[in-house]
């Protein structure tokens, strides 16, 4: 379980930048918990202090029990962390970086090979390889299995999937969803909304603050707008009109459709009208419901 | 007759006896957003690298902004604009020093540099980080300031590699909506990513598997021809069929 409170970190001369403003939160046995928020609002610092790598100004953290400034040596036998940044020695081979983090906590490939099995094995034809030679998607892999291979309970995971094509984001999601089955609590931090909603719960962070905690649909279920998708001819000069327009409060781009807040006064019809007016063909509106991506927009605005 | 900003035919790099890119031919005309989409290993980066001037092909030929990317290399290096998802700008420069460094190397005079640089900051609404260290800037504020950087000479074309990587939803959107505004004035717009809503944002789209390219049209016409809901579906069907990693 990881307990933490009131955590505090600024940096900075006299602390001027504040990157966490009490934070709090908990996380249970076999959970995926997802942190969530704009770049610069505070992850970084926060899985940092979570893996004992900076020491936080202020508040507590307990992974499984031991404090993360008090037991730091404990805490990095019992956390794999994945940094941001490819972390792997780039002219190492695939095989010996692993050797060397399965050294470092005196174990060896063979021993714990088992966890890591599932995702090795889509690497180990090319364990001669230069680490720095390979794929985005096998980088991945790699630092996932580096990060495993001290048979860890609680993995720290800031932003893996940066990069990475959409089937090798789904693969990575389907290996985390079996190591959670082994019990694994997965701490992980991503700009991929469609990988929010396979978290158990996230929470959105901004300026150093957990503005919500809940489950994916738990925060769809809190989302208080009238939203509806609009589509149509001229896409991007829609988004401007519909910005102008005194009904719609917000207006963003959703892949082949614009999605809008709207006035309590909102008329689908007369909006067509005036879209229709203005030159817009095939203009077609319509209430849809939100997005875990739809609400972040709204509690980030 | 419409402008080809980008017109290359069999385009091919070789490492060893590893064809990376086989056989690409395509084009793309001037004032369009064009996504060049790919799985990790397709082969994205060594063909945006032969059409940049950087490497050059094993075989096929082509034009970029006008200039031939065998014989005039050179050129189209000077005349496109760049924009790399790890290095685009000097972090240990301040912000209006990375911008008088490209606008230099760029070949825009003192003068030209400084009166573009107040109204870019101005328009970025960057006036108060114009001393700051590009490091301490979060990183979308990061890909915005290279982005304009990377256009600051109003290039016929732009590449974009990956520009909006680990970038949140909403800053992305701010983003998207530059490319825009560059493409209504006129630059065109070549941009990698992995985000498929982002493929729905450009003109047309192609999407390579194994260095060939293996699907190209619009995003509408790409979801009816392979009877999907969402680009993701269009490029889950092409992804599957790769064999190399």
């Amino acid at each position: 379980m990881i307990k933490v409170k009131d955590l505090y970190k600024s940096y900075g001369k006299s602390g001027k930048i504040k990157a966490l403003n009490g934070v709090s939160f908990k996380v249970d046995d076999g959970e995926i918990f997802g942190v969530i928020g704009p770049d610069g609002a505070g992850k970084t610092s926060l899985f940092r202090i979570l893996a004992s790598l900076i020491l936080p100004d202020s508040g507590s953290a307990l992974m499984n029990g031991h404090d993360v400034v008090q037991d730091y040596r404990r805490i990095r036998q019992i956390i794999g962390y994945m940094p941001g940044r490819f972390s792997l020695y780039q002219d190492l081979s695939v095989e010996e970086n692993l050797t060397f983090f399965a050294t470092l906590f005196n174990t060896t490939i063979e021993e714990n090979y088992h966890l890591i099995k599932d995702i090795y094995q889509q690497i180990e034809p090319f364990k001669d390889r230069r680490a720095g030679a390979l794929s985005g998607g096998m980088k991945q892999k790699l630092a996932l299995s580096c990060a495993l291979i001290h048979k860890p309970e609680i993995l720290i995971l800031d932003e893996p999937t940066t990069g990475v094509d959409p089937v090798s984001r789904k693969e990575f999601w389907d290996m985390l969803a079996r190591l959670k089955e082994q019990g694994l609590i997965i701490l992980v931090s991503t700009a991929y909304m469609d990988e929010a909603s396979r978290c158990d719960r996230i929470a959105l962070i901004k300026d150093g603050e957990f503005i919500a905690t809940d489950t994916p649909q738990g925060i769809i279920n809190d989302y208080s707008d009238i939203l509806w998708s609009v589509e149509g001819s001229r896409m991007s000069a829609m988004l401007k009109e519909l910005r102008t327009h005194d009904m719609v409060m917000s207006s963003f781009a959703f892949g082949d459709k614009i999605h809008i807040t709207v006035d309590a006064g909102f008329r689908r019809n007369e909006l067509e009208q005036y879209l229709t007016n203005k030159d817009f063909r095939d203009v077609n509106i319509a209430p849809i419901e939100p997005t875990v991506e739809d609400c972040f927009m709204a509690l980030t605005r | 007759m419409s402008n080809k900003v980008i017109d290359v035919s069999n385009l091919t790099k070789m490492f060893g006896n590893f064809t990376a890119v086989d056989h690409i031919t395509f084009d793309v005309e001037e004032g369009e957003i064009f996504g060049f989409l790919g799985a990790n290993g397709a082969g994205k980066t060594t063909a945006m690298q032969m059409l940049c001037g950087i490497s050059m092909p094993t075989a096929g030929e082509g034009t970029v902004a006008g200039y031939d990317i065998i014989k005039e290399n050179e050129l189209i290096k000077r005349n496109i604009g760049y924009m790399s998802q790890k290095f685009s700008l000097y972090e240990d420069l301040k912000v209006w020093e990375n911008i008088r460094l490209f606008g230099g190397i760029y070949g825009l005079s003192d003068k030209v540099i400084a009166e573009k640089t107040d109204a870019l900051l101005k328009q970025l609404n960057f006036q108060q980080e114009r001393n700051t260290l590009v490091k301490y800037l979060p990183l979308g504020w990061k890909q915005k300031l290279a982005f304009s950087v990377a256009i600051f000479h109003e290039p016929e074309i732009v590449f974009l590699d990956e520009p909006t990587g680990g970038v949140d939803p909403a800053m992305r959107r701010q983003f998207w909506e530059m490319i825009y505004d560059a493409a209504d004035r006129g630059i065109t717009v070549f941009v990698t990513t992995h985000y498929m809503d982002e493929a729905e944002y450009c003109n047309r789209v192609s999407i390579m598997v194994d260095g060939h390219i293996d699907a190209l049209d619009s995003p509408a016409a790409l979801r009816k021809q392979f009877n999907a809901d969402t680009m993701d579906e269009v490029f889950r069907q092409l992804a599957r069929k790769a064999e190399r990693d």
